[in-house]
């Protein structure tokens, strides 16, 4: 009998994801997920249900919270955590609270340092996990195009992109000592499209933030945001105008840029961005600090 | 086109993964550049990015450069130079692309090594001016040697030989014969121009003389699944799911070949035999439905297992059909490629992760090393960086292990430095030694039985005992339970006559019927040594002790024995 069934690339790619996560749970006595919220925390989201069921999922879920994330990603958040049961830790850097940070009056660099990169290293430390989930895609960055599947990390959290562990087949080193860490990315060679098609497929919830919807944006730093709430200085707020916008990626409500469009369905987004002309980074303002950002951000501990 | 038509015909996409070998000079980002640039996967932002960046370190003057579209870090653009391995990806109408982008200097030989492990491709670059090189020969040695099928030979920089038919086929020969050399199955040839986008995406007119395909058509068209016959299903446990009592599913992803309920497995390396219950097919849940099962499964799923009988399955251990067994040996021959700055010892103990069995093991002996430009071998003693050798590698448990060749997953490890947990080598299955037994072409009956007697010795409890006890003892063949006619446990009392170590010991087995002679010493009325019967024994058959005798009657039957055993 010849045998030449094979699966789509999307069935593929869910079974690679899968087995990073089982070899997550089977291999690390402290893992945890971290949980953002987003499109591609949503599609993780739901690769660990598959991955685990009929139980429930063998580790808790981590949202940095910066307190400048828009006000609807928190509701969703709670939402999907008693929908589905897990178990969610929120941690927010207590440091950078007394301090005040704002995006707004600190700007996009502190703001990122204190309450995501200091506020990561501090949630980690204090539930002294030996492995972090996290849904990078290697097509969103150069630098993350060189990054493994499961990625070391030293007991300072830091990468260190010149010597990382040959990884083959699929066959993963989980040796770790004491206080040191991995950080594993099951969605590693999935593309925004991919992304998208699944979320199409599978039916999977996420934020309305995504679909276009009339809001109140300012022009802000060469990008448009969106007024989440009143904390925007009122000079800005007041230059606000209603318009049809919606969001590419989902982050701090003053550094992620909204796009003018009308797509309210999930076909039309994916319309959109095959159409579209800039990658989704873009949006991100947290990028165009310095070239090669990225990667310094990761060789300091961001993701 | 409509896009829910778009979207229903993008669902059924395929996936190829590919490997790019060459160095700087080949061309070779700036042949990824063009085929993720024709291919419009390359978003305008990090376009306008690369012109930026072009000025900076940029190699071919007002042009863009499309190697910087793809050399990933900074230190290394500064650099020039691709080291590591980089992924990248794009699409066409009908698959979806993974691209291993690997250096091709000798020494970045275990990172093309990397790259080389996941792909269903190889494309290798040669420079038309320059023909086979040493590097080229090292790149097909690699590629071949990781399993890969398929090779793609792009002849690059036509431009600069005025795309001459004499020059592309005078290289095809010689590759031909490399190719022949080495036992590499498909090859195809195009003759392209990276930096201007000849025969990459759009057919060039500077070719007329070639009628073969362009390298993205085909990349985009060719064939490969792999014909083989119906597949031997293989499964390694990857972890046991237990909710609750009455859920015990055994999840991991198959290897190959496909399972269907009702199917009759074994766990191996025990041996235990059962029947499939039931098939959760990960992919298949939904949130809504989180128990929903399938009648039949293939590779590369990942599934959950659950079995008719409660038997001991772990992570580590290997599903497989009981009509298609692999061998069960822990002594294995392997090509053993080493990926670190301190060599490899022989006989020193590393971590051998094979599928999800993590096994101490070492090796034992390296039979050659074999240099990957000319293919010679040579005898060494130790394996540096980037060295591929031949060795002997002994497991200290039995793993169920095939051939690289018959499977990839199963047939691979990674080798583990115990103290730096850095990833030091990896390796390739080539032979899985015969077991003693199976050498005479004719299995005589002692020989089934002693394939049998190693599955059947499972127990791993360990008994104490001291010299002096009588005790009872699991007797007949290598079974940790061996029942009597009636079906209860058949113990015996032995007298632990001279203990060795903590599993073995010398001792004479006792009966209850009165007998008188040489042969015998009464201990009791109804308890006599059997002088005759004298034996080692493994601790693992203790059931229990019941006495034990005083030093002065050890003695006596130490004297009695000494005396039967002396020669007239």
């Amino acid at each position: 009998m010849i045998n030449k069934k094979r699966l789509t690339h999307l069935k593929q790619l869910e079974a690679e994801s899968i087995h990073i996560l089982r070899e997550v749970a089977a291999e690390f006595s402290n893992p945890v997920m971290m949980y953002s919220v987003g499109k591609d925390s949503s599609v993780m989201l739901h690769l660990a249900m598959k991955a685990f069921a009929p139980s429930k999922l063998p580790f808790p879920l981590l949202h940095v919270d910066t307190l400048w994330k828009f006000k609807e990603m928190i509701e969703f958040r709670d939402k999907r955590a008693k929908d589905l049961g897990f178990e969610l830790i929120v941690h927010s850097n207590p440091d950078g609270i007394e301090m005040g940070i704002s995006p707004f009056t600190h700007g996009s660099k502190v703001h990122t340092d204190v309450m995501k990169t200091e506020a990561l290293k501090q949630a980690l430390n204090a539930g002294g996990y030996d492995a972090i989930i996290g849904g990078a895609r290697r097509d969103e960055e150069k630098s993350r195009a060189k990054e493994r599947v499961f990625s070391f990390r030293d007991t300072n959290h830091r990468w260190d992109p010149k010597n990382q562990r040959p990884e083959l087949w699929n066959v993963y080193n989980t040796a770790i000592q004491k206080g040191e860490s991995v950080r594993v990315f099951p969605i590693s060679n999935w593309t925004e499209l991919d992304i998208w098609q699944y979320i199409y497929l599978e039916n999977i919830e996420i934020p309305s933030l995504y679909f276009a919807k009339e809001q109140d944006v300012v022009e802000y730093e060469g990008t448009k945001i969106m007024v989440d709430d009143k904390r925007m200085p009122e000079s800005l707020r007041k230059t606000s105008k209603k318009e049809m916008v919606r969001f590419r990626t989902l982050g701090c409500y003053p550094l992620t840029g909204a796009i003018n469009s009308s797509a309210t369905t999930l076909p039309e987004i994916i319309k959109e961005m095959l159409l579209s002309t800039s990658s989704e980074r873009e949006g991100r303002l947290i990028d165009k600090d310095q070239e090669g950002a990225m990667e310094l951000k990761k060789i300091e501990g961001y993701f | 086109m409509d896009i829910i038509n778009y979207l229903k015909e993008h669902e059924n996409k395929d996936m190829l993964r590919f490997l790019t070998c060459g160095s700087v000079d080949d061309g070779k980002s700036t042949l990824i550049g063009r085929m993720l640039y024709d291919s419009k996967m390359i978003f305008d932002d990090q376009l306008s990015a690369a012109e930026s960046e072009s000025k900076k370190y940029g190699t071919t003057g007002e042009k863009i450069d499309m190697a910087l579209l793809v050399d990933g870090l900074q230190s290394e653009r500064e650099q020039g130079i691709t080291i590591d391995v980089a992924y990248r990806f794009f699409a066409t109408e009908n698959r979806k692309f993974i691209i291993a982008d690997t250096p091709g200097h000798e020494q970045y030989t275990r990172n093309m090594v990397t790259g080389a492990s996941t792909a269903d491709v190889a494309i290798i670059l040669i420079d038309a001016r320059k023909g086979i090189l040493t590097q080229t020969r090292r790149h097909s040695f690699i590629v071949n040697l990781l399993g890969i099928e398929h090779v793609i030979i792009a002849i690059n920089k036509m431009d600069l030989v005025d795309f001459s038919q004499e020059v592309f086929e005078s290289i095809t020969h010689s590759y031909e014969e490399l190719a022949n050399e080495l036992g590499i199955k498909k090859r195809y040839y195009i003759p392209v121009s990276a930096l201007d986008g000849d025969n990459v995406v759009d057919t060039s007119e500077h070719t007329p003389w070639y009628k073969g395909k362009t390298l993205l058509a085909l990349l985009d068209s060719m064939d490969i699944s792999k014909e083989v016959k119906e597949e031997s299903f293989r499964f390694p446990v990857q972890y046991v799911n237990r909710p609750n009592l009455d859920f015990r599913g055994f999840c991991g992803t198959i290897a190959a070949g496909s399972l269907k309920v009702g199917d009759e497995i074994t766990v191996l390396p025990s041996g235990k035999a059962t029947k499939v219950k039931s098939i959760i097919n990960a992919g298949d849940i939904s949130e809504a439905n989180r128990e929903l099962t399938c009648k039949e499964a293939f590779a590369p799923m990942a599934i959950t297992i659950t079995t008719e009988d409660e038997i001991d399955i772990s992570r580590g251990d290997m599903l497989v059909h009981t009509s298609s067994m692999p061998r069960v040996s822990n002594a294995l021959k392997v090509m053993l490629v080493w990926m670190d700055e301190k060599p490899m010892q022989l006989t020193r103990s590393y971590d051998i992760k094979r599928a999800t069995s993590v096994i101490s093991g070492s090796f034992d002996h390296i039979n050659y090393k074999i240099d990957v430009n000319t293919y010679k071998r040579e005898q060494v003693q130790e394996l540096e960086l980037n060295d591929i050798a031949s060795c002997k590698m002994t497991l200290t448990r039995p793993i169920a292990a095939d051939i690289y060749g018959d499977n990839r997953l199963t047939g691979s490890f990674i080798v583990v430095d115990r103290l730096s947990n850095n990833t030091v080598g990896a390796g390739m299955i080539v032979d899985v030694a015969r077991r003693e037994s199976d050498k005479s072409q004719e299995k005589n009956i002692f020989n089934i039985w002693n394939d049998k007697k190693q599955f059947l010795d499972g127990t791993n409890v360990k008994r104490t005992f001291k010299e002096r006890q009588v005790v009872f003892l699991k007797m007949g063949k290598n079974i940790g339970i061996e029942s009597d006619g009636k079906g209860k446990e058949f113990l015996r009392p032995v007298l632990v006559y001279k203990k060795f170590n903590n599993e073995q010991f010398l001792g004479f087995a006792m009966t209850s019927q009165k007998k008188e002679g040489k042969f015998y010493y009464k201990l009791s009325e109804d308890s006599y040594v059997i002088l005759s019967q004298i034996k080692t024994y493994s601790s693992k058959r203790i059931s229990h002790s019941i006495k034990r005798v005083s030093e002065k009657t050890l003695m006596r039957v130490h004297e009695k024995f000494m005396h039967l055993i002396t020669p007239s």
